[in-house]
């Protein structure tokens, strides 16, 4: 009886587990044939309420479902029309007009009017809601003191409704990225009677956002969420350029797991993959060169120190750290993926914007200032502790320092990696001594790299504070009348900056990805910024086979 | 039987109360709050989102309203996914994860004790050492390292399988299920295989054979009884460690699981959700640890006296 | 329970020489367990004398070189830093071996101990015992980690507490499920017509009687010992890198194993050999202590 029960068991696993067995077409033939593109997306979208959101994930869903008043070139990054047909700039750069297009709807036919944007920014200011980057609106008069209920009247904020198209906006600066802010998720419309149809205005989490609820003003609909599983969006005919939109749809795929994603692209499940394994950029360059995406990103990887701490708090002890660190070899040899070793801060050409920079890799020196420090060939200096936050890659970065510092300055460094959750709260409380970080710049502007190491900035961290440092970037700067001024007053911050050196730019971030030879009209840009309504697949009828099997 | 059942099942609350009370003050003692992110977020945004969740209550009141809330079966809202409440989570992910860890477990039964009973029956011959070294490779094989491997091999090479998912395109299950069922089958096969020889030897055997019973009657009636009770008690611990462990495999095949909810969980300190799988998981480890129970009094009579202990 | 624990177990071990004795006569004519044994044996001195024989230092690197296939220079190939794998595989071999040995060894003392007095003693003791069990089964082994971490910071000792933590426990519930079986069958039953004490009884009849599921399981759990290691210090409670293990080594060959197979295949092959042997070796003292095998 028992052999009998088992080989039935059997035989129901083998049918259950190989039903329909037999592969089919893969999802970039079924995709190219019938418009629809499939895009790896990295971890899941935790919301999709573009006031409560705060990653990238959300970020390329949410560009698909909404727009904002202004877009971006992808090739360029200038500012062009979105629902704003055009815009004027009066009272020195102060105040913006916005004259909103008359054709542009919500995706259930309503019009999108000023109105929408002003009640949706009251919304994205409401403290109750949540919103982790409200700081995105702060350049709008008053929109701070408002977040922080010190002023109760809406009306005191600088955003004006002069009528039902024309919408006028007061900053407190002349704030030359403030059109770029307009592209951020903070910043869309959302669509009101929606909204106070599934709850109040600031309730976190109703069910708006919800497939069948959702009406949005971008170029694509959402048909389907299922957590872990999908996102999928189809072409919205209520768009007011839905003719430029040549997909039929997208279905953003989470992917977590980057050897996954590699090889469910390799296996022709996706058209273009988030991210791509440290260890797969050179085979991929070496054989597949086609296929790999790769180019400078807005960001920069950098090690804090702690500078209240008695042996770091000596600048020469940090820049002898600084010069020990070999920058060519750390991304030749380690991160692999074409990224460039950092002398500055602020990743060069930044909108112009390129500070001097202020050291090299020069052992020599390295080792004649930690002398004068008091440190000669390292004796004396404590056990230092270099922290990270659990993960391969920085894992790989700090093994080579680690022996870097140690061959170069003979210092004893000891490696400490803590979950990402334990990483902030030591960072922040200032336990550590020396930490690894990461900065992604929200906008193109040098001024996202630098208004963080102000004086007990929030993002500052490492104890460092130069009062002419507070005073150029938050007074001076500000102010200053015109891109060059401002920015030689940034270039003079940085200086004092990188001269005292509480951190330690190691590289500029570069963004990797795959991308499969069918997906058209991908602009590669610092941002990664993807314009969705100008990618097309290419279908070639004769070749279905070339992607399944 | 039943005295023994409901006997049990009462003593489940205390546990079940522990465990809760135990877990609601653990993560709330973890350093890193729900909150916390690598940008600044202004003061006034992590109040508002403090004063949202009831963090800024006394952790008493927490703690009461929680279990007031869990007496309603609500788990309440989940922290990291802002619209969605940890009930409808984890009805999301757990038929999933019941249906990979069923999977995992029948591969798992069925080679394993297959390969443990035929290898004991010839102890030290071919047909001992050739499953039980199969069984070996399974073992030393961590999921980590299996997973990734049948997909090259499967998945890329030979393109038999699609290399991730669940339920979306044919034939995306049988990886999955294999993965995660072969480290149990290698453990039953050795248990199985330490079992049988253990009851082969004993005296009730010879008496069967004695009687010139036939050998397979002797194995199949008489031996997989007694032989098989180390591999009854391991079988409620492990297939609710096949539901809570098979986060690794669910992150390797993306499969929206209950698994990776739960170690996600415990990584974004998202409170609600850690104390709802835990209690959900805690009440299957102690349903299933019951379940064993009576299933190795029911095949060993000798058992029966803990009936009458109702322990 | 009347006596106190330690004393019964010494105890145990003066008495019990006969029962090793005839044992290792057994254990000695087993070929496979023997081999078994000295691979063992084998590997635990080159894991002694490593820091005498690497060739290389097992934090030296030579970024220019990365990854490289084995040569002469490097019989196992070199790993991304350019690192000599041989050396790391036998610094390797240090934490993994002991990690093994001593996790297990705590996690079998703990999780024999507490079945066999559960299972024994039966009642309210046995329900209060495994209910504890249940309880820890269930509290979120993550979270257990990181406050560990925090509350102690990295410390090699807190590796075994939270492996031992957690590996007993399936340990007991099979020793109880084998009590329970044992303890009703007749040779037990006379022993206590006997009049012996339970103590005696536990020791001289239970205990031997569940060495067999108990051998079997251990070898089982010194593998994934090994394996958790490798996870635990990837969170950061283990070793910390320039150091490695043999599960540390796996975890990272397995993400470049179409790349650099070789950094996937010699750690690999190291840990697979290990734990046949101890499985050769766990089958023939299984097989070697069998009490009715001594009876022949």
């Amino acid at each position: 009886m028992f052999w009998t029960k088992s080989c039935s068991l059997i035989f129901l696993i083998a049918t259950l587990l190989l039903s329909g067995c037999g592969s089919g077409e893969s999802n970039v033939a079924t995709g190219n044939r019938d418009g629809i593109l499939h895009w790896g997306n990295g971890t899941d979208p935790q919301e999709l309420d573009p006031h409560i959101v705060t990653g990238v994930p959300e970020h390329h869903i949410l560009t698909a479902l909404l727009e904002g008043l202004v877009l971006k070139d992808p090739a360029t990054l200038e500012p062009i029309p979105g629902v704003a047909e055009s815009w004027e700039v009066s009272n020195e750069g102060k105040t913006y007009t916005f004259q909103l297009r008359r054709n542009a709807q919500w995706s259930n036919g309503d019009p999108v009017t000023a109105h929408d944007f002003a009640w949706s920014w009251w919304r994205a200011l409401q403290p109750a809601l949540g919103n982790q980057y409200a700081y995105m609106l702060f350049p709008i008069k008053n929109a701070e003191a408002y977040l922080k209920q010190e002023i109760e009247d809406f009306s005191q904020v600088g955003v004006k409704v002069l009528d039902d198209y024309t919408l006028e906006v007061e900053l407190t600066n002349p704030t030359p990225y403030f059109l770029q802010l307009l592209d951020h998720y903070s910043m869309f419309p959302v669509h009101r009677a929606t909204i106070e149809k599934f709850g109040a205005p600031d309730e976190r989490g109703s069910l708006w956002t919800r497939p069948g609820n959702f009406v949005g003003n971008g170029p694509f609909l959402l048909t389907e969420w299922q957590l872990f599983k999908k996102v999928e969006v189809a072409k919205n005919p209520f768009y007011w350029d839905a003719s430029t939109v040549k997909l039929n749809g997208i279905r953003f795929h989470p992917t977590e797991n980057v050897t996954t994603e590699e090889r469910m692209f390799r296996s022709n499940q996706l058209h273009h993959t988030a991210s791509i394994p440290i260890d797969k950029v050179e085979t991929y360059r070496k054989k597949h060169p086609e296929l790999l995406n790769t180019h400078p990103y807005l960001g920069n990887y950098f090690y804090r120190i702690n500078t209240k701490l008695p042996h770091l708090s000596d600048k020469r002890v940090r820049q002898a750290l600084a010069m020990s660190i070999n920058g060519k070899q750390i991304v030749e040899q380690v991160t692999k993926g074409g990224e460039v070793p950092a002398y500055t801060f602020t990743p060069p050409d930044t909108l112009g914007y390129t500070a001097k920079p202020a050291f090299e890799f020069n052992p020599v020196k390295a080792r004649q200032l930690l002398a004068e420090a008091g440190y000669p060939n390292g004796e004396g200096f404590p056990v230092t502790e270099l922290l990270y936050n659990t993960s391969e890659g920085h894992r790989k970065i700090a093994v080579a320092i680690q022996q870097m510092w140690n061959q170069y300055l003979g210092v004893n460094i000891i490696l400490n990696n803590q979950d990402w959750k334990v990483y902030l709260s030591s960072v922040d409380s200032g336990d550590y001594t020396i930490a690894r970080a990461g900065w992604i710049g929200d906008y193109v502007d040098p001024n996202t790299f630098l208004d963080m190491w102000i004086t007990d900035g929030g993002n500052n961290r490492t104890g460092w504070s130069n009062l002419r440092y507070d005073e150029l970037i938050l007074k001076l700067a500000p102010k200053a009348s015109d891109r060059e001024a401002r920015y030689s007053m940034m270039r003079e911050a940085e200086a004092l900056l990188l001269e005292d050196m509480p951190v330690i730019p190691i590289y500029i971030y570069n963004s990797k990805s795959l991308v499969h030879p069918s997906l058209k009209g991908l602009e590669p840009n610092i941002l990664d910024y993807t314009l969705y309504k100008k990618l097309s697949l290419e279908y070639d009828p004769t070749n279905v086979d070339e992607a399944s099997h | 039987m039943f005295r023994f059942i409901l006997s049990r099942l009462l003593q489940a609350i205390p546990v079940l109360l522990i465990v809760i009370t135990a877990t609601f003050f653990l993560v709330r003692a973890a350093p890193g709050g729900p909150f916390s992110a690598e940008k600044a977020v202004p003061p006034e945004v992590i109040k508002a989102l403090e004063a949202r969740y009831h963090l800024d209550q006394p952790m008493w009141q927490q703690y009461f309203g929680y279990l007031n809330d869990l007496a309603h079966g609500e788990f309440g809202p989940s922290f990291r996914y802002p619209g969605r409440t940890v009930n409808e989570l984890i009805a999301g992910g757990l038929p999933i994860t019941a249906e990979l860890a069923l999977y995992a477990m029948l591969v798992a039964i069925i080679i394993g004790v297959c390969a443990g009973v035929f290898a004991a029956l010839k102890p030290n011959t071919p047909q001992d050492y050739i499953p039980m070294s199969a069984a070996m490779l399974g073992i030393c094989m961590p999921s980590f390292l299996m997973g990734p491997l049948l997909v090259l091999i499967f998945g890329i090479w030979f393109e038999w399988v699609p290399v991730s998912g669940w339920g979306d395109l044919p034939g995306d299950k049988i990886l999955p299920a294999i993965t995660l069922g072969a480290g149990y089958a290698a453990f039953l096969a050795r248990l199985s295989r330490g079992g049988m020889l253990e009851v082969m030897s004993q005296d009730y055997i010879r008496t069967a054979r004695a009687k010139g019973l036939p050998e397979w009657v002797v194995v199949l009636k008489h031996g997989l009884r007694g032989g098989l009770i180390p591999v009854i008690a391991f079988l409620g611990p492990a297939f609710a460690g096949l539901l809570s462990g098979s986060f690794v495999v669910e992150t390797i095949f993306q499969i929206p699981g209950l698994g990776r909810f739960y170690v996600q969980a415990a990584f974004n300190r998202d409170y609600t959700m850690i104390l709802g799988t835990t209690v959900f998981f805690a009440t299957l480890i102690v349903l299933f640890n019951l379940l064993s129970d009576i299933v190795a009094v029911w095949i060993n009579p000798k058992l029966r006296h803990q009936l009458r202990d109702g322990t | 329970m009347p006596k106190p624990v330690p004393e019964g177990q010494i105890d145990q071990a003066e008495k019990g020489t006969s029962l090793w004795k005839d044992a290792w006569v057994r254990l000695r004519k087993n070929t496979l367990a023997l081999c078994g044994l000295w691979v063992i044996l084998f590997l635990c001195i080159i894991a002694l004398l490593t820091p005498l024989i690497a060739p290389y230092g097992y934090e030296q690197q030579n970024l220019l070189l990365g990854a490289a296939p084995p040569s002469a220079e490097h019989w196992l190939g070199t790993d991304i830093f350019g690192r000599d794998m041989l050396t790391r595989i036998m610094y390797g071999s240090r934490v993994s071996l002991m990690v093994g040995f001593i996790a297990t060894a705590v996690a079998l003392f703990i999780g024999v101990l507490w079945g066999t007095i559960a299972g024994y003693a039966g009642g309210r003791v046995d329900a209060v015992m495994m209910r504890l069990v249940d309880i820890l089964y269930a509290l979120p082994f993550m979270i257990f980690i990181v406050l560990l971490m925090v509350v102690f910071g990295r410390n090699i000792l807190l590796l075994f507490l939270a492996i031992g933590a957690v590996e007993w426990l399936t340990m007991a519930r099979i020793v109880r499920g084998q009590v329970l079986s044992l303890r009703r069958q007749e040779f037990v039953e006379a022993a206590i017509s006997l009049g012996l004490s339970r103590w005696t009884i536990i020791r001289r009849h239970l205990i031997p009687n569940t060495l067999g599921p108990v051998i079997v399981y251990t070898t089982l759990t010194i593998p994934s010992v090994m394996l958790l290691e490798a996870f635990l210090s990837f969170l950061g409670l283990g070793i910390q890198p320039p150091q490695s293990s043999w599960g540390l080594l796996i975890s990272y060959g397995v993400e470049t194993m179409e790349e650099y197979p070789w950094l996937l295949l010699f750690p690999g092959l190291t840990l697979s050999i290990t734990l046949f042997s101890l499985n050769f070796l766990g089958d023939g003292l299984r097989d070697a202590l069998d009490p009715r095998a001594s009876k022949n």
